[in-house]
């Protein structure tokens, strides 16, 4: 076949399967976890009954399969409702905010490597959909304009409770973002480049960031160099937790202070769509993680090179990879049900001084090392 | 008085950087998740848990028979062991009912039933149960121990008709209850 015709189709069965059959199903089902974890954690039962009403049409017990359908139910139930827009409301703002939330959260799914890589005609087919050598940079690129999407719909609902959301999340992106961005860059010192596929196939043969057990072994440099990769995992994954608007920085929805932050006014599919996007969010966040500090989707202890040469070793890494990114969405879950919310200034505080200090001074330490070490 | 002199604990350097109580905090919850999967939370037993969590599962579990003696379910009519029905229709229910939940239609007894001597008895008798509030005022007031709150507490119906209690569903429910005053009779 022709290798363009392929690239073609190949693009889009990633586009496809990745984005609407892999990341949104896994958005409903993030939920459902979040809701059954947190009742586990809090000794309470959760969403255990939605299945099917076999009952409604004359059998004698309903199928329950734990609650598995409960997602389905609320979906359903979104698009059961109705959409209503105040009239107080600038129209415009008010309706492009969703999917300004939304759209980046997917967009950013293109450069996350999900598997190594199969083969289909002779042709080898690389498990991301974009391999492009800026995977990191296009990722924050992107997900800070998520922040427009919540002020636009604080600024634009016209209410001010709305509006405190909109420009507390503003705030927290900006003070966050900085201390993100720096606290990536001695991982990327030490891989030394930005392809996110590069990066997870370097990982996969020399062991990965926090866990560099085989390929290389463990040497004195690189256990000297794990302390400031531990210090920017620690950082970069509570500016995720901000980014994400997750628990201990959830300041812009705020329930208990704001009624519902800048998402107070809207309803159905457009509630739903700020929902989806800040799940969507979640799992971006948790992949970036797993990809740039546990080694994405390679296996580890020196058995990828064998899987990867199976024609569709490919999606064995990307069962892996999806297993370590649930479990990423597991920790997201449980730190959300652990901590209360920080106050603002707390947060601002930790923002400025204490995470982008540190990240700063971070970037030297590995400078340091890395010229000792050689 | 004596003033106290309250100051402000001094914080260790451990708890100034907040991370280790996080991590206990972390520990706090996991424990409660183990607990809760493997059915042993605390508590549990006491509160007739599911197997997961503290949580009773409703239709299936019931709380029925940790309910205490004083618990105010449906209100219903109750005749004694003479199978006689206590109501004599005095009203004072009807009248005293908060939400005018209860309705009597009161009726005489002829004169040759053998309980003839007490003259009244209600010839239509409904509970709304839409409207009731289950005070328990309607007990209380009664001066013939006819009328009781009972343990149930699942009234459902489809339809507002279905809501309202008359008089032979309310023996049902009620049914026979022994050991009260007779004070028409010379039975105790």
């Amino acid at each position: 076949m022709d290798p363009f015709l392929i690239l073609i189709i190949s693009t889009l069965v990633k586009i496809i399967g990745f984005t609407f059959m892999l990341t949104l199903p896994m958005v409903a089902y993030a939920v459902y976890a979040e809701r059954r974890v947190s009742a586990i954690i809090q000794d309470r039962v959760g969403p255990n009954r939605t299945g099917i009403p076999l009952t409604l049409f004359g059998f004698k017990k309903d199928l329950h399969f734990a609650g598995l359908l409960q997602p389905l139910a609320d979906g359903l139930k979104f698009f059961l409702k109705e959409e209503h827009t105040p009239s107080h409301v600038r129209k415009f703002f008010f309706w492009i905010a969703p999917v300004l939330t939304i759209v980046p959260a997917l967009l950013t799914l293109c450069v996350i490597p999900f598997g190594s890589s199969v083969t289909v005609f002779g042709e080898q087919i690389k498990l991301v959909i974009a391999d492009i050598d800026a995977g990191p940079l296009f990722i924050f690129a992107i997900a800070s304009l998520s922040v427009y999407g919540i002020t636009f719909a604080g600024w634009a609902s016209n209410n001010k409770y709305s509006f405190f959301g909109g420009v507390r999340s503003c705030a927290q992106m900006i003070s966050y973002e900085i201390a993100l961005g720096l606290s990536i860059i001695p991982v990327l010192m030490v891989f030394g480049q930005l392809n996110l596929s590069d990066i997870v196939q370097y990982q996969a043969d020399h062991g990965w960031l926090l866990l560099p057990l085989w390929g290389d072994g463990l040497s004195t440099e690189r256990i000297l160099l794990l302390i400031p990769l531990v210090i920017s995992f620690v950082v970069f994954t509570i500016s995720i937790f901000a980014e994400t608007n997750r628990m201990p920085f959830d300041l812009p929805e705020c329930e208990t202070e704001l009624v519902g932050g800048y998402h107070t006014e809207y309803s159905a599919m457009k509630f739903a769509l700020f929902f989806m996007g800040e799940y969507a969010a979640m799992i971006v966040g948790s992949a970036l993680i797993v990809t740039l500090f546990f080694g994405g989707w390679s296996i580890g202890f020196g058995a990828d090179a064998a899987v990867a040469e199976m024609a569709f070793g490919g999606l064995i890494h990307l069962g892996v990879f999806l297993a370590k990114v649930i479990a990423f969405i597991i920790f997201f879950i449980w730190v959300r049900w652990t901590l209360p919310r920080f106050r603002y200034d707390q947060l601002m505080k930790l923002g400025w001084v204490v995470f982008f200090e540190l990240a700063l001074v971070n970037v030297f330490l590995t400078a340091g090392i890395m010229m000792l070490i050689n | 008085m004596a003033t106290i002199k309250v100051t402000r604990p001094k914080l260790s350097l451990l708890e100034k950087l907040y991370f280790p109580s996080i991590v206990k905090g972390m520990f706090v919850t996991f424990k409660h998740a183990v607990r809760s999967l493997r059915g042993k939370s605390i508590g549990g037993d006491s509160l007739n848990t599911s197997g997961l969590g503290v949580t009773m599962q409703y239709p299936e579990q019931k709380w029925d028979d940790h309910l205490p003696e004083y618990y105010r379910g449906v209100p219903t009519l109750v005749t004694d062991e003479q199978d006689r029905e206590r109501c004599v229709s005095c009203q004072l229910c009807e009248f005293i009912c908060p939400p005018k939940a209860i309705a009597i239609i009161p009726g005489e007894i002829d004169s040759d039933d053998p309980w003839a001597k007490v003259e009244k008895r209600p010839k239509e008798f409904d509970i709304d149960m839409t409207r009731c509030i289950y005070c328990g005022m309607c007990e209380e007031v009664c001066p013939e121990q006819a009328i009781f709150l009972r343990k149930d507490y699942a009234m459902t119906g489809l339809t507002r008709a279905d809501m309202v209690n008359d008089k032979k569903r309310l023996y049902e429910i009620g049914g026979v209850r022994t050991g009260l005053v007779n004070k028409w009779n010379d039975i105790k």
